[in-house]
């Protein structure tokens, strides 16, 4: 090999040198990438899903009363209806049976039904817990929870709030508070004042 | 105390570390040999003192010392002594307790193996394995410490979660996967260190062989009792529910698989050697990539340990991991130029190139199919599911196409084959097959049962001929009997005969997963106690509900006996359970299994008790045949038995004068 | 050469004809196939991860009762999965409607052998170590001349 221009082969070193930083970056774009992408997904919890129902008609129903001999239906055009899944196994229930006594004498007067539904329990366990708490909205069995799954109930408990036209105005998971239902409750019932 | 002796021996074993991989790696760069054995014997050490806190935390929950929180949470008084021990490993914390136990018992397994001789990179290799250890242990020690105390001592703990006590496999599925998991660090870490050093020649693959074979081989029983127990404990009915958490740790399996097969090209051929790197830290990126989507709180599933904050702490090593992997891949390229091409595709390296395409797409497919939701959720915020369905049409196929690969694979000499020895070899698998396609068609089996089996039949036989011909060879030549003549075979090409047993284990899991997929049947019933109702095929009576009491539990069993329909011979008694614990509200089933054997039609008999109504006495029972199944497990371990074979230390250097086995086939294929 | 290269050829067909002749499935599916590969296609909404077809919980066993309930009412596989994803959202179907998640990893294989193959291409061939005929005939001939002492 005769003599090299030492000028050329320094132009190629730093031509293989720039070629092999462009492979470094190419490299990187797609593992940055990646973790950015995997970085976008903390700080979401996994557990929690977007209420499909909101705005569409709430689905009706008739189901047989906890420990008695009639059905209960609903919801009824007009009126609001709050209605809460629940079952005796369930310790957020438990938690949150206060906040729905509350909530409940301070809108029955005002029309608005309360129903709670019994989810997955049996009936005797239900009665049990129910006769231990206060209030008195109509309780009801859900026979195959089909009543459930029409409301896609995930697990309990879970609170609608039924707006006088007879579609979902909100919709809970998860423990309800006092000031979540007063607040969805004057909603709907503002709702009723502008049809 | 024991959280006081946990903490402090972690912490003492995390300084170490740093002080390992720092003295490493300027024992390296000075050329100081005593700083290089200080840090080799400081991994010893290291095991010491996590050993050490591992072992408070045992005493901690065996002496039911609840001012340790992890202990008030995931024990009990109650708690049988046997799952007070596995508590160490069945939730977030202890399990990393565990993890690090493992990575520290590797650590020091490298620093012993390398006492006496030791490569040019192996002061960088340590370096780079005290740095992960060091990761881990400050995971242990910082947001996930499972030694945190409790202010106020509760009387009692809240016991383990009932799925994690309902079984005593529970035992052995963590640490054979963390055997595996971990176990991969050493190849990575010994690949880095050839990038960093520049001795990317082969040398790091023959170094790490074994490591990678073993870490392989223990994540292949891992997987397989993973399944083993949601089959038989968690009492769905199957054995695999591409659940996240179980898809990526299948995931560095399939790359190491991958990664077994494309060393040996570059072995003989001197190619794929970017690939090859790639794999390695692909594979434990990967492991990475697990423990994130694991604990991470990411996804939701059924092993998920919520943690929030430690999410980040993941994702930054795992970015690091894959940026200084490919980084210094990309920086090292122009060594890594390949010695020679393909010549032909009728050659073993191209089947072992197409097997690597094939494992990948599968890993890409599982990978983003487990993130997808992942993704959309970012970038729209919508929920989407991606579930069983979309993995097995999309697996499906690739999976039959590696079987065939894996069939002819064996049969195809390295470099380029002639088409007449080709063909030789093909006859009798090829006719096997169409002797069961045949046997299938006539038997009125459907389509996809003839595919499958028909190549099943072909590459079980070209698998086991190629068994034969290395012992034949061997009986030829030396005129032995089939028994020395098969030890000496397997002594003097472990590798292939490990390969070959593998693929047998592939091929009857494969076989098992089929016959189950195609023949299974399942039926729900509710019956009364006396009750008689027919099922597929079977005719069940309810004979018994009974509750009894446990010290941690309430155990409700249904007694149920099976009848064949149609003879009326009973065929099984069953007896599935749920179990209440205290604290919980939703009870766990515990199916009941009548195992398939050769000898009932390899049909498992599978009952698991879905409700019981009090006021009957009547119970909902689900009801499945799942014929197959034990093939699955059996193939797991047959699987696992070939990388065990394959890695054998070998007892003595082959005799001198002696030809290679493959010269002695090749002989002894001229001669016919 | 050419009678095993037939045999083999041969005992494929066998295969392939036995495959299509076989009792094909064309049966029209009935009430109950189509309530299990509709429930195998949703998620149970209180497991991890499990189908509603495998779950053993009991919202599942209700909701695959629901599922055949609907589908003896008339409903068509479509709209009864329509009814679960209008009160669960997409997150209920195991399968998502995108083509995405099948598309992402075959391009990505794709790109990926695409690019080795770029790069083995570019790659000077390795030296051929196979000898010609041809050439093995001159090197005869120098050997030859050059024993002959030239």
């Amino acid at each position: 090999m005769s003599g090299v221009d030492p000028a050329e082969r320094d132009e190629e070193e730093s031509g293989s040198r720039r070629s092999r930083g462009r492979v470094i970056v190419l490299t990187m774009v797609p593992v940055i990438a990646f973790a950015i992408l995997l970085a976008s997904g903390l700080g979401r919890d996994p557990r929690e899903l977007p209420s499909e129902l909101i705005s569409d008609r709430a689905p009706a129903f008739a189901l047989p009363e906890l420990g008695g001999q009639g059905d209960i239906s609903g919801p009824t055009e007009g009126q609001v209806f709050v209605v809460n899944f629940w079952a005796s196994w369930c310790l957020e229930c438990h938690a949150e049976h206060d906040a729905l006594v509350a909530a409940w004498e301070r809108y029955r007067e005002r029309g608005v039904v309360f129903v709670g539904v019994v989810f997955e329990d049996g009936e005797g366990t239900a009665l049990q817990y129910a006769s231990e708490k206060e209030g008195d909205w109509p309780l009801v069995m859900d026979p195959g929870s089909r009543t459930a799954i029409a409301y896609g109930v995930f697990g309990v408990p879970e609170t609608f709030v039924i707006a006088p036209d007879g579609t979902i105005a909100a919709k809970t998971i998860g423990e309800v508070t006092y000031s979540w239902l007063t607040e969805e409750i004057d909603r709907a019932l503002r709702t009723e004042v502008s049809a | 105390m024991a959280a006081f002796v946990g903490t402090v021996s972690l912490a003492i074993a995390f300084a170490l570390a740093l002080y390992g991989g720092a003295v490493a790696i300027v024992g390296v760069r000075r050329r100081n040999p005593s700083m290089l054995e200080s840090a080799r014997t400081t991994a010893y050490s290291v095991l010491a003192l996590v050993l050490i806190a591992n072992a408070a935390m045992l005493v901690a929950l065996l002496t039911n010392d609840f001012s340790v929180r992890y202990v008030a949470s995931n024990s009990s008084v109650a708690t049988p002594t046997f799952f007070k021990i596995l508590a160490l490993w069945s939730a977030d914390e202890g399990s990393l307790l565990l993890w690090n136990l493992v990575l520290g018992g590797y650590l020091a397994a490298v620093a012993f193996r390398f006492r006496a001789r030791r490569p040019e990179t192996f002061g960088w290799a340590l370096a780079a394995m005290y740095g992960v250890v060091a990761f881990y242990l400050l995971l242990v020690l910082g947001p996930t410490t499972p030694f945190a105390t409790l202010a106020s001592v509760p009387a009692d703990g809240n016991g383990p979660l009932p799925l994690l006590q309902n079984h005593p496999l529970m035992a052995a599925h963590p640490p054979f996967l963390y055997l595996g998991f971990i176990g991969f660090t050493v190849p990575f870490a010994f690949a880095i260190a050839g990038l960093i050093t520049g001795r990317v020649s082969d040398d790091w693959i023959r170094i790490t062989r074994r490591w990678t074979l073993a870490a392989w081989t223990f994540l292949a029983v891992g997987l397989t009792l993973g399944a083993l127990w949601s089959y038989g404990v968690l009492g769905w009915g199957g054995y695999w529910a591409w659940d996240p958490v179980e898809n990526v740790a299948l995931l560095p399996w399939l790359t190491a698989t991958a990664f077994l097969h494309s060393v040996m090209v570059q072995e003989r051929r001197g190619m794929l050697k970017v690939w090859n790197l790639a794999l390695v830290v692909g594979t434990f990126s990967l492991t990475v990539l697990g423990t994130f989507l694991t604990r991470g709180s990411i996804l939701s599933s059924v092993h998920t340990f919520a943690q929030s904050i430690v999410g980040p702490m993941y994702l930054a090593f795992l970015t690091l991991v894959l940026v200084g992997g490919f980084g210094l891949i990309a920086w090292r390229r122009d060594a890594l130029r390949a010695e020679s091409t393909l010549d032909t595709p009728l050659s073993r390296e191209s089947v072992f190139l197409g097997n690597n395409v094939l494992l990948l797409a599968v890993t890409f497919t599982v990978l983003v199919g487990t993130i997808y939701p992942l993704i959309v959720e970012a970038l729209t915020g919508e929920k989407v599911s991606v579930g069983g369905p979309f993995f097995n049409r999309n697996t499906l196929p690739v999976a039959l196409l590696l079987l065939f690969l894996m069939g002819i694979g064996p049969l195809l000499p390295w470099r380029a084959a002639s088409l007449s020895a080709v063909a030789r070899r093909l006859q009798v698998p090829a006719w096997a097959a169409a002797a069961v396609a045949v046997a299938f068609a006539l038997a009125g089996a459907g389509t996809a049962a003839i595919v499958v089996f028909g190549l099943a039949a072909f590459v079980g036989t070209a698998t086991i001929a190629e068994m034969l011909r290395g012992v034949r060879a061997q009986r030829r030549a030396h005129a032995t009997s089939w028994g020395v003549a098969t030890r000496a075979a397997v002594t003097r090409n472990r590798r292939l005969y490990g390969g070959l047993v593998a693929h047998l284990g592939v091929l009857v899991a494969l076989v098992g997963v089929s016959w189950a997929a195609l023949g299974d049947a399942s039926g729900e019933l509710t019956l009364r106690v006396g009750d008689r109702a027919r099922v597929e095929g079977y005719e069940l009576r309810l004979d018994d509900l009974n509750v009894r009491e446990e010290a941690h539990r309430r155990v409700i069993v249904a007694r149920i006996t099976a009848f064949d329909a149609e003879s009326g011979e009973e065929v099984a008694r069953l007896q599935p359970s749920l179990n209440l614990y205290p604290g919980s509200s939703e009870p766990i089933g515990t199916p009941s299994i009548r195992v398939g054997t050769p000898w009932n039609g390899m049909r498992d008999l599978y009952a698991s008790l879905v409700s019981v109504d009090a006021e009957g006495p009547a119970a909902s029972i689900r009801f499945f045949v799942n014929p197959g199944i034990g093939l699955l497990w059996v193939g797991g371990f047959v699987i696992a038995f070939g990388g065990i074979v394959a890695a054998w230390p070998s007892r003595s250097p082959p005799k001198r004068g002696s030809l290679p086995a493959e010269v002695e086939e090749t002989r002894e294929e001229v001669r016919v | 050469m050419r009678r095993t290269w037939l045999l083999v050829a041969g005992a494929a067909v066998v295969i392939v004809a036995a495959a299509l002749l076989a009792r094909g499935g064309g049966e029209s599916a009935t009430i109950e196939d189509r309530a299990q590969a509709i429930s195998a296609g949703l998620r149970c909404p209180v497991c991890q991860n499990l189908s509603v077809a495998d779950s053993p919980s009991r919202l599942a066993g209700e909701m695959r009762a629901e599922v055949e309930g609907q589908l003896r009412a008339g409903r068509t596989d479509d709209e009864v999965r329509a009814f679960f994803v209008a009160r669960y959202g997409e997150w209920v179907l195991l399968e998502p409607r995108s083509l995405l998640p099948f598309v992402i990893p075959v391009a990505a294989v794709a790109l990926g052998v695409g690019a080795w193959m770029l790069f083995v291409r570019r790659r000077p061939r390795a030296e051929r170590t196979e000898v010609s005929d041809a050439e093995r005939r001159r090197i005869d001939v120098d050997l030859r001349s050059l024993e002959e002492g030239a």
